[in-house]
C-alpha cells in the first residue's frame, strides 16, 4: 500500500469541488438508516460531523475523553474565524483567501484542499449565524469582523474573546438536538484506543470506559477521527490537559499514514513560563496583536535591569524600545504570521533583549492603543482576556506592558488524507486538526476554527457518501470476530503492561522530561546535530519509562494515571517520528525552521527544489524504522516565491 | 512578579472510591508550594507526591486550565471554584493563599450531580437540559446569509453574555437549594433574544423546564449566589427573562 | 396551562403573586394601624377599625385574604422541602456570606418567625375582635352617635400594660422587614418583571419598603410602650 493517491479532481481550481461533488456517489435517504458511524472526538470538526451526518440519517456514535462534548478543546479558541465574505469592502474573495492561506502556509499545502476550504469559508458564518451563534455586531446590527495576522484585509468574524466556544457550543446543540432525537449516541468519558480493520476497512474502535475501566468495542460502516492534535508531546503547550495523539497514533499503527509531522506551530503570544511547578501554557489571542505592540529595551543594561526587577517597563523612554516586528517587518508589522512572529521573539531573547526573570519574554503593550482609543475600547475589545491576563500573572495589562513567549499550540501534521479526506485505511477518514492537509507548514489565525467546520459541516458529509454508497449492502457490523478480538487484547494488553511495570516514577515525570528534549532540539530551531541526538535521547528516555514507570490506583476502575501513561507511551512515539519528519526536511519552512537553512538576513529559506511535498509516513513495525513517501506538491495556480512580509 | 513560596500547606480533601462507595475526608501536608501556581498545579505537586508514596492520587476533573472548558469544579473552603469572584478553579492561584493554610476541597454537593470519584461528579444532568431544548432546529445547510437578518448590537451583547456560560455547574452548587436556574436561563435567555432562536423560544422555554424539574434541582429562591460564584459573572436578569419566557409560554397554552 | 402548578417557576409564580398580595394588604393594614397613634382618643382608629369590620368589600377580601396566606405558607413550604432533598449530602465547609445575603437565604425561617408572630397577632386582635364570645367580650363605645366596639382600647391597653408584647411586636416587625428586603425584589424577579435596569430599582425599592414596613409596624407598640398615648 505503498500508492498514495491524493484523488485531486482535474480541471481548473475554482470548479473543482463542485464538479467533485456532483460526480461522487451519494447514499439514498432509505440506505443512510442503515449505516452506522462512528465519530471519534467532538470539538469542532467531530461535533459538526456528528450533527451533519446523524441529520442527513446515519446512525453516529460519538465519544469523547471529556465529561461532555461541549468540553472539547476548540473551545479554547480565543479570535474568531476566517471567512472570505468581504462584508468589510476590502477585496477580500475566495482566491484571496486561498492564496493567504497557501502562502501563510509557506506553500506546503494543497491547492485543491485550500480553495475548497476558502470556497465553503462563507457557508460557516451563515451556518452558525443560524445556529443562534452570537457573533459581534456593529450597530447596524451586521457582523463585525477584525484583522488577524498574515492577512490583508479583514475577515475575522468573532465572539468577543471566545469564538471557539460560540462555535463550538453551536456544533454542540446542533448535536443534541439529533441526540435528542436518538439520531446520534454520544459516550462520554470514553477514550478510544484502537482502531479495527477487517479485510482492509476500517469497521470499528476499541475504547477504554474511563469511569469503570472497562475496554469497550463498538462497529460501524465507517470511522470519522477528529481527535485534534498531539501538541502535548512537548508537556507544556496551550492544549488542554487531555489532549493527545492516541487515537490517531493507533490508526497510524493500523496503516493509516501520517503527513508532516514535524510541523508545528509555535503561538508567539502565550503567557511566559513561570517556573517548574507550571502544568500549561495559557494563549494570550493573536487578536491582541491588532491594537498591541510588540517590543524589548533596545539597550542591553536595561533588559538587565528588567530581568532583576530593578526597572519598569513604563520608565523606558519610546526611543529606547526596539518595536522589532514593526522594525524588520513595515508591511506587516505587529501582524506577522506566527511563525514569524515566534522566531523574532526568539532571536530578540537569546541576543540577551528578553525580559521577565527567566529573560524568556517580550512586551506587548495596549499603551498606545489606549492612548488613540481610550481603556473603554480596548476594554470591549479584549476585556476577558486582560481580566485573564492579570488573574494568571497578577499584573495589571491596562497598565503594565503584558509579557508574552511563544508555545506549543497547534499540529498541522496529522493523519495524511486523500481530497474526501480519507486516510489509507479505506473508511478511516480524518477530519479537523487530526489531518495535515489544509494549513501546510504554518496554520494562519483564525483558519483553524474555519477548517475544523468545513471538514464536519460541508466537506465530510458529501465526501463519505461516495465510500458508503458501496456499502449499503454491508449489515450491522458485528463486533464479536476475531479482528474486534485481537484488537481489545492489544489494548488490554499495553495497558496491562505498563501497568506492570511498578516502578518509581509517574507518568508525568516522564512527559516533563520528554517536554524538555522536544522544546530544546525539536521546538523553534532544529538542526541536524540536535535532531540526531534527539532520537536518541527520547529513546533513551522511552526504554526508561518502560522501565521505571509506576501507576498507582486500580486498573479496571477510573485511573488517571494509567490514561495519563498510555498517552505518554504514544507521545515517545510520536516525538520519534517527529524528530526523523524533521532530520529529513533539510529546509526552514513555516513553523520548521532548520538552522542549515536560512538566508543572509537570518529569514527562513525555503528550498522548493527538493522539499515541495508532503512527506508521509508509513509504519513498518514497532522495531524497524518507518518508511518516508513522498506527495509531491503541485502548484497549478500560485506561483512559488519566497515568503516576504517586510 | 516575584513569587513567593508556601512553605506548608494543609489539605482537607474529601476521597471517594466510586459512586457507590461512603467517601470522607483525608487530610494532607504539602510543601514548598510556589505562590505563581494554579491552584490545580498545586493538587499535580500533592499527586506526585502521592504517587512517590506509592498511593492513589486525588482525582478531580480538569482539562483546558484556561477557565473556558468548564471542566473543573471544586468547592474550596466552602465556596464554588474557591475564594476569588469570575474565576474558575483552574485559573485560582495560591498567591490568594496564606503559608500554613489549611484548605478545604469538596466535590460539587448537589444531589443530579452524583460523585463518580473523589472530588469528580457526574453532570449529565445539564446534557438532558440541553438536549430537552437548548438548540435552534435548523439542519446544516440551506441557510441564509449571515447578514441577512440584523440584531441590534446590545440584543448581540446581551445573548453573548448569557452564552458564555461554560457548564462548570458551580451554578447548582453553589445555590443553597441546588438550582440549576442560572444555567437553563442562560441557554434559554440567548437564545430568546437572538431572531434566530425566537422562533421556536416558548417550546423550549417549557421542555428546558420541565427537564430541569425532573431531574431533581431545587427551586431557585433568587438568593443570587450563582451569580456571584459564576466564573463568567452570568446575571440573574437572563433568570427573569426565562421567567419571562416560560410564563408566556404557560399562558399561551 | 397543563402542569403550571407542578413546575417549579409555576410553584414560584403563585408564590410571588400570593406574596405581592400580601404586600398590598400591609400597607392597607399598616395605614390604617398608623391611624392610632394620631388621635389619642381613638375615635380615628375605632372609625377605621369599624368601617374594616363592616365594608361589604372586606368582608369579601378577608377569606381572599386568608387563602393567599395559606398559598404563600404551602408553597413555601413545599418549595423548601424540595429543596432540601435536591442536595442530600451537605458541604462539610460553607461560606455563603461571600456570594448572597442573609436574609435571601433564610427566607423560610424568616417566614416562620412572621408566621409564629401572626399566630400571637391573631389570638391578641383579631380572635377577641371576631369571636368575642368566646375571648374576652370587647368594650362598646360611640363615635359619632355610632356605637361599635373599642378596639383601640383593645390595642392599647395590651401595649401600655405589657412590655413583653411589645417587645414581640417590635421583633416581628423587625423580622417582617428582613423578610420583606429579599421578598419584594424576589417576587418581581419570579414573575420575570426584572431586567438590567429594573433590577437596581427594584432591589432600591425592596429595602426602602422593607424599612417602611418594620418601621412603620415597630412605631405604635413603642409609642405605647414609651407613654406618647398617656397612661
Amino acid at each position: 500500500m505503498t500508492e498514495l493517491n491524493a484523488k485531486i479532481p482535474a480541471g481548473p481550481l475554482a470548479e473543482k469541488w463542485s464538479n467533485h461533488k456532483a460526480h461522487i456517489g451519494v447514499v439514498s435517504p432509505a440506505n443512510k438508516k442503515k449505516l452506522d458511524i462512528i465519530v471519534v472526538g467532538t470539538g469542532l470538526a467531530g461535533g459538526s460531523a456528528a450533527a451533519s451526518l446523524a441529520e442527513l440519517g446515519y446512525n453516529v456514535t460519538a465519544f469523547c475523553y471529556q465529561d461532555s462534548p461541549r468540553r472539547a478543546h476548540s473551545i479554547a479558541a480565543q479570535g474568531g474565524i476566517n471567512a472570505a465574505k468581504n462584508y468589510t469592502n476590502d477585496n477580500d474573495s475566495v482566491y484571496r483567501l486561498f492564496y493567504e492561506t497557501i502562502k501563510g502556509g509557506d506553500y506546503r499545502a494543497r491547492e485543491a484542499n485550500v480553495y475548497r476550504l476558502a470556497e465553503v469559508s462563507n457557508n460557516i458564518i451563515d451556518q452558525c449565524v443560524a445556529q443562534g451563534v452570537p457573533f459581534a455586531r456593529d450597530y447596524g446590527g451586521l457582523l463585525a469582523n477584525r484583522s488577524f495576522g498574515g492577512a490583508l484585509v479583514s475577515r475575522t468574524f468573532y465572539a468577543r474573546g471566545q469564538t471557539g466556544q460560540q462555535l463550538l457550543l453551536g456544533c454542540y446543540s446542533a448535536m443534541n438536538r439529533q441526540i435528542a432525537k436518538g439520531k446520534v449516541k454520544v459516550y462520554n468519558r470514553h477514550e478510544v484506543l484502537d482502531v479495527v480493520v477487517v479485510d482492509g476497512k476500517a469497521r470499528g474502535v476499541i475504547a477504554r470506559n474511563l469511569v469503570t475501566g472497562q475496554i469497550e468495542r463498538f462497529g460501524a460502516h465507517a470511522v470519522v477521527l477528529a481527535t485534534g492534535g498531539y501538541g502535548n508531546v512537548f508537556f507544556l503547550s496551550t492544549n488542554a490537559m487531555g489532549c493527545n495523539g492516541s487515537a490517531a497514533w493507533q490508526a497510524y499503527k493500523r496503516g493509516a499514514m501520517f503527513g508532516n509531522p514535524c510541523f508545528v506551530q509555535i503561538h508567539p503570544t502565550c503567557i511566559p513560563v513561570h517556573g517548574e511547578q507550571q502544568s500549561k501554557l495559557t494563549l494570550m489571542s493573536e487578536s491582541l496583536r491588532n491594537d498591541g505592540r510588540v517590543w524589548v529595551p533596545k539597550k542591553i543594561e536595561d533588559a538587565k535591569k528588567l530581568q532583576k526587577g530593578e526597572l519598569n517597563p513604563n520608565d523606558i523612554p519610546d526611543e529606547d524600545r526596539d518595536f522589532y516586528l514593526e522594525r524588520r517587518y513595515p508591511a506587516f508589522g505587529n501582524l506577522v504570521p506566527r511563525d514569524v512572529a515566534s522566531r523574532a521573539a526568539k532571536e530578540r531573547c537569546d541576543a540577551g533583549f528578553g525580559v521577565n526573570n527567566t529573560g524568556k519574554a517580550v512586551f506587548l503593550d495596549f499603551k498606545y492603543a489606549i492612548k488613540e482609543l481610550g481603556e473603554d475600547v480596548i476594554r470591549e475589545r479584549y476585556g476577558n482576556l486582560f481580566q485573564m491576563y492579570e488573574k494568571i500573572t497578577a499584573v495589571d495589562p491596562y497598565h503594565n506592558p503584558m509579557m508574552i513567549y511563544p508555545a506549543i499550540h497547534y499540529s498541522m501534521g496529522g493523519l495524511w488524507v486523500d481530497y474526501n479526506l480519507m486516510t489509507t485505511i479505506p473508511g478511516l477518514y480524518a477530519i479537523g486538526e487530526c489531518n495535515f492537509s489544509d494549513h501546510g507548514a504554518n496554520r494562519l489565525g483564525a483558519s483553524a476554527l474555519m477548517q475544523g467546520l468545513a471538514d464536519g459541516y460541508f466537506i465530510l458529509p458529501y465526501t463519505i457518501g461516495d465510500y458508503l454508497a458501496n456499502e449499503i449492502r454491508t449489515p450491522k457490523i458485528n463486533t464479536n470476530t476475531k479482528e474486534f478480538d485481537e484488537a481489545e487484547k492489544h489494548v488490554t494488553d499495553r495497558l496491562r503492561k505498563l501497568y506492570d511495570i511498578k516502578g518509581t516514577k509517574s507518568p508525568d515525570h516522564f512527559h516533563k522530561l520528554l517536554g524538555h528534549i522536544m522544546w530544546d532540539y525539536i521546538g523553534m530551531a532544529r538542526d541536524k546535530a540536535g535532531l540526531e541526538k534527539a532520537i536518541k535521547m527520547i529513546a533513551d528516555l522511552k526504554a526508561e519509562f518502560y522501565k521505571d514507570l509506576r501507576i498507582t490506583g486500580e486498573f479496571t476502575a477510573m485511573n488517571n494515571e494509567l490514561e495519563k501513561a498510555g498517552r505518554v507511551a504514544d507521545f515517545f512515539e510520536i516525538a520519534d517520528l517527529m524528530a526523523r519528519d524533521a532530520l529529513n526536511r533539510n529546509e526552514s519552512c513555516g513553523g520548521h525552521f532548520r538552522l542549515e537553512s536560512v538566508t543572509e538576513e537570518g529569514e527562513a529559506k525555503r528550498d522548493d527544489e527538493h522539499y515541495a511535498y508532503v512527506s508521509v509516513w508509513e509504519y513498518k513495525g514497532d522495531n524497524q524504522d518507518p518508511e518516508m513517501h513522498k506527495e509531491p506538491l503541485v502548484f497549478e495556480n500560485i506561483k512559488l516565491a519566497q515568503r516576504s512580509y517586510k | 512578579m516575584a513569587d513567593k513560596i508556601l512553605k506548608e500547606l494543609t489539605l482537607k480533601i474529601w476521597r471517594q472510591k466510586d459512586a457507590k462507595s461512603k467517601g470522607g475526608f483525608e487530610t494532607y501536608k504539602i510543601h514548598n508550594v510556589s505562590t505563581g501556581s494554579s491552584f490545580l498545579e498545586m493538587l499535580d505537586i500533592l499527586n506526585e507526591q502521592l504517587v512517590s508514596e506509592n498511593k492513589e492520587p486525588v482525582a478531580f476533573d480538569h482539562d483546558c486550565r484556561e477557565g473556558i472548558c468548564g471542566t473543573c469544579s471544586l468547592f474550596i473552603d466552602g465556596r464554588a471554584h474557591g475564594p476569588d469572584d469570575d474565576v474558575t478553579t483552574c485559573q485560582l492561584h495560591m498567591r490568594r493563599f496564606e503559608d500554613g493554610a489549611t484548605i478545604t476541597i469538596e466535590p460539587w454537593r448537589c444531589g443530579a450531580f452524583p460523585v463518580i470519584k473523589d472530588l469528580i461528579v457526574d453532570r449529565g444532568a445539564y446534557e438532558k437540559i440541553l438536549q430537552a431544548g437548548g438548540y435552534v432546529s435548523v439542519n446544516t445547510g440551506g441557510v441564509p446569509d449571515g447578514n441577512a437578518i440584523p440584531i441590534p448590537k446590545d440584543k448581540a451583547d446581551e445573548a453573548m453574555d448569557a452564552a458564555a456560560c461554560i457548564g462548570c455547574g458551580a451554578c447548582a452548587a453553589t445555590c443553597k437549594n441546588s438550582s440549576a436556574m442560572l444555567f437553563v436561563a442562560a441557554k434559554v435567555s440567548q437564545l430568546a433574544l437572538l431572531p434566530q432562536g425566537k422562533v421556536e423560544a416558548a417550546r423550549r422555554a417549557k421542555a428546558m423546564v420541565a427537564k430541569m424539574d425532573e431531574l431533581g434541582f431545587g427551586n431557585c429562591t433568587n438568593t443570587g449566589a450563582c451569580e456571584s460564584e459564576c466564573p463568567k459573572s452570568i446575571s440573574i436578569e437572563h433568570i427573569a427573562r426565562l421567567n419571562r419566557e416560560f410564563l408566556k409560554a404557560k399562558l399561551k397554552d | 396551562m397543563s402542569n403550571f402548578l407542578t413546575s417549579s417557576i409555576g410553584k414560584k409564580f403563585i408564590l410571588s403573586l400570593s406574596g405581592l398580595f400580601l404586600i398590598a394588604f400591609l400597607c392597607v393594614h399598616l395605614a390604617l394601624n398608623l391611624l392610632l397613634i394620631f388621635d389619642n382618643s381613638g375615635d380615628l382608629f375605632n372609625i377605621g377599625a369599624h368601617f374594616m369590620a363592616t365594608n361589604p368589600i372586606i368582608k369579601i377580601v378577608e377569606p381572599i385574604l386568608a387563602i393567599g396566606f395559606i398559598l404563600h405558607i404551602v408553597l413555601a413550604s413545599i418549595l423548601t422541602i424540595q429543596n432540601q432533598k435536591a442536595r442530600p449530602i451537605k458541604y462539610a465547609r460553607r461560606n455563603q456570606g461571600g456570594n448572597c445575603e442573609w436574609s435571601s437565604r433564610n427566607m423560610y425561617i424568616l417566614g416562620a418567625v412572621v408566621l409564629i408572630f401572626l399566630a400571637v397577632h391573631l389570638y391578641n386582635f383579631w380572635w377577641n375582635i371576631k369571636f368575642p364570645t368566646l375571648g374576652t367580650p370587647l368594650a362598646e363605645t360611640t363615635v359619632d352617635g355610632v356605637a361599635m366596639e373599642d378596639t383601640y382600647l383593645l390595642v392599647s391597653s395590651l401595649f401600655k400594660t405589657s412590655v413583653v408584647y411589645c417587645l414581640l411586636y417590635i421583633l416581628g416587625g423587625i423580622f417582617l422587614g428582613l423578610h420583606l428586603t429579599h421578598g419584594f425584589w424576589s417576587a418581581f424577579q419570579s414573575i420575570g418583571f426584572c431586567n438590567q435596569i429594573w433590577r437596581k430599582r427594584l432591589e432600591c425599592l425592596a429595602k426602602i419598603f422593607a424599612f417602611i414596613i418594620a418601621v412603620g409596624f415597630c412605631i405604635i407598640p413603642l409609642y405605647f410602650m414609651l407613654g406618647f398615648a398617656g397612661n
